[in-house]
Formats: structure tokens, sequence, C-alpha cells
């Protein structure tokens, strides 16, 4: 979960998550060279003595000022698209986790457990205990196995909300009269909080999600 | 130090195998091929549709037809197949079944 000063990309979760901050390392690597770069040509121009009134065409200056830019995209789209391509990855999964939107709580439904239904409601600050956090914990928290794949499904009864787990690397639009379907796969046993991200009313702000990943011998014994 | 090790990596495969056996205790609805996207809506409704289908042709006790229901059963909200069951029996179940 997110603390109240970070301002960086949460811890990951799993390997897709920790890819995914590596990517944004190496873009973000990309984008402060290039505003330095500018500061300084910035800065550069502004106090150099130099004129160039005779210069006509500068062809080879344009040639560099093209190549250079294109090649930096080069070298930021061959991770990207290996990314892309990677979180594409369908694979077969061990587990199933439905989880249906409504106003404004989530419901689970765990196939592995006979279809074991649960409402999740957010715990109104009056309930929490010390330690626990405010706006994200929830009343019941569905559990999956962790190391290995678990498809998460998604829908809605009313109106669209999104489920989300940041430090999994997902999100997904809870669509009334669709089925959405992502993969996780944590990595660590944990607990994992979420908030809804899609505008859905009122409460919206107050309808988190949480997931509990336990090992598989105590899911299988749930 | 050579038994040692190998105690710790006979330990870890013999975790390794339980693990693997839980996990293989779980059935989860295999990759189906004409729904290979993340929109499974269609994945839902045609194994609904294809259990009472199969159900019709070969008769209540077949039992290969309860694999359809295994896989709606995972894939389908239980308000939908409710939804669905209470419009099959009023007869206005959108489906041809």
């Amino acid at each position: 979960m997110s603390t109240w000063s970070q301002i960086n990309l949460m811890d990951p979760s799993s390997y897709i998550m920790s890819q995914m901050n590596l990517f944004h390392d190496h873009a973000m690597i990309l984008l402060v060279g290039i505003f330095v770069f500018v500061i300084l040509m910035g800065v550069s121009l502004l106090k150099n003595k130099f004129h160039g009134r005779l210069v006509h065409e500068a062809q080879t200056l344009e040639i560099v000022w093209t190549i250079v830019p294109a090649l930096l995209l080069v070298w930021l789209a061959l991770p990207s698209l290996r990314l892309l391509y990677l979180m594409d990855e369908h694979p077969q999964s061990s587990n199933t986790l439905k989880a249906i939107g409504h106003q404004w709580y989530w419901s689970y439904e765990l196939p592995a457990k006979d279809n074991m239904m649960l409402d999740s409601y957010m715990l109104p600050e009056e309930s929490l205990e010390s330690g626990q956090y405010r706006l994200l914990e929830v009343d019941n928290r569905p559990a999956v196995p962790y190391s290995f794949d678990t498809m998460i499904i998604t829908t809605s009864s009313d109106v669209i909300h999104a489920w989300t787990l940041p430090s999994l690397g997902i999100k997904m639009d809870a669509v009334p009269g669709r089925l959405n379907s992502m993969n996780i796969n944590p990595f660590v046993p944990g607990i994992f909080y979420g908030q809804c991200s899609e505008i859905c009313g009122a409460n919206h702000s107050y309808m988190p999600i949480v997931v509990e990943a336990i090992s598989m011998e105590d899911f299988t014994n749930l | 130090v050579v038994a040692a090790l190998t105690k710790k990596v006979k330990k870890k495969k013999y975790q390794m195998a339980a693990v693997k056996e839980s996990g293989e205790k779980l059935w989860t609805l295999p990759f189906d091929a004409r729904f290979p996207n993340q929109n499974q809506t269609r994945n839902c409704w045609q194994n609904y549709v294809d259990y009472f289908r199969c159900q019709k042709i070969k008769g209540e006790d077949y039992t290969p037809c309860e694999y359809f229901k295994k896989v709606y059963s995972h894939v389908c909200p239980d308000a939908w197949v409710e939804q669905w069951n209470e419009q099959r029996e009023n007869g206005s179940f959108a489906g041809k079944i």
C-alpha cells in the first residue's frame, strides 16, 4: 500500500510489476537525460555570446538531431514492446477469483471453494484497530495462493467500477454485462491493497480492494 | 558439507513437490482458444448454453455434460446464472437450447 509521503511506485509483489518498475526506471533515465540536456542548452543559449548570422541549412546538425532522437526512441521502444508482450501472456491459471463491483462494495466468489461468496465492505474509521489502515481495510478479504497464477474475472452489478492492485501491477474495469479477465501471480505471501479506480458515485473512494496471498497448503485447507 | 547440502536440496524438492501436489488439487477453467482475449463474457454464455443443450440432446444423466457446468460455474457470476435459470423457467431465456 502507499504511504503518505510516497512519490515512487509501490514495491512490486509480482514479476510483471517488478518488470514495470524497471521499465519505469529506464524511461525516467531517458526523460531526465533529455530534460537536463534541454536545460543546459537553454542556459548556454542565454549566456553565450556566439552568433550565427552566416549559418545556412546546417546539414550535419540537422542530420544529427534527427538521427539521435530516433535512436533514443528505439532505445525506449524495445523494452516497452518486450514488457507489453510479456504482460499479454496468458499462462494456464491454477485458480480463479471472481470480483463483482457494487455500489459501494466488492463481492467475491471463489470457485475453488464451491463458489463461496464474500462481501467486502470497507471498515469505517470507528471500527479500525490500532495499526490498521484508514480507508483501506475491509471486513472480509479473499485469499489467493502465492506463486500460483490466479485468474481474476471482474464485472459489475450496476455502474462501471475498476478492480486494481497496484503492487501486483493490475487494473481492470469492472463493466456491467461484461467479464474482464486478468492474471495475477504474487511471488510473496502478504496482504495487498487497492482502491476502486473508476468513478462510481458518492462512495467511490470508500470501496477498497484487499487480497491476501497465502500458501497453497493453507489455501486448499481453507 | 556435501551431506548437509544434499539434505537441504532434498528438503526443498520435497517441499516443492508438496506445493505442486496441492496445486494440482485445484481445478480451474482451461484455456479456450475460442475466447483468447480479455473479454470472457461469451465464454460464460457459451458454456452455460452448451450445458443445457448437451443435457437436452444426451439426457440429464449424461455425466460428460457436467464439464460445461464446471466451466460456467467458474467463469460466470452467480447472479448471472440465477437470472438465466429464472429466465429459462419462465421461458424468457434469450438463448436457443
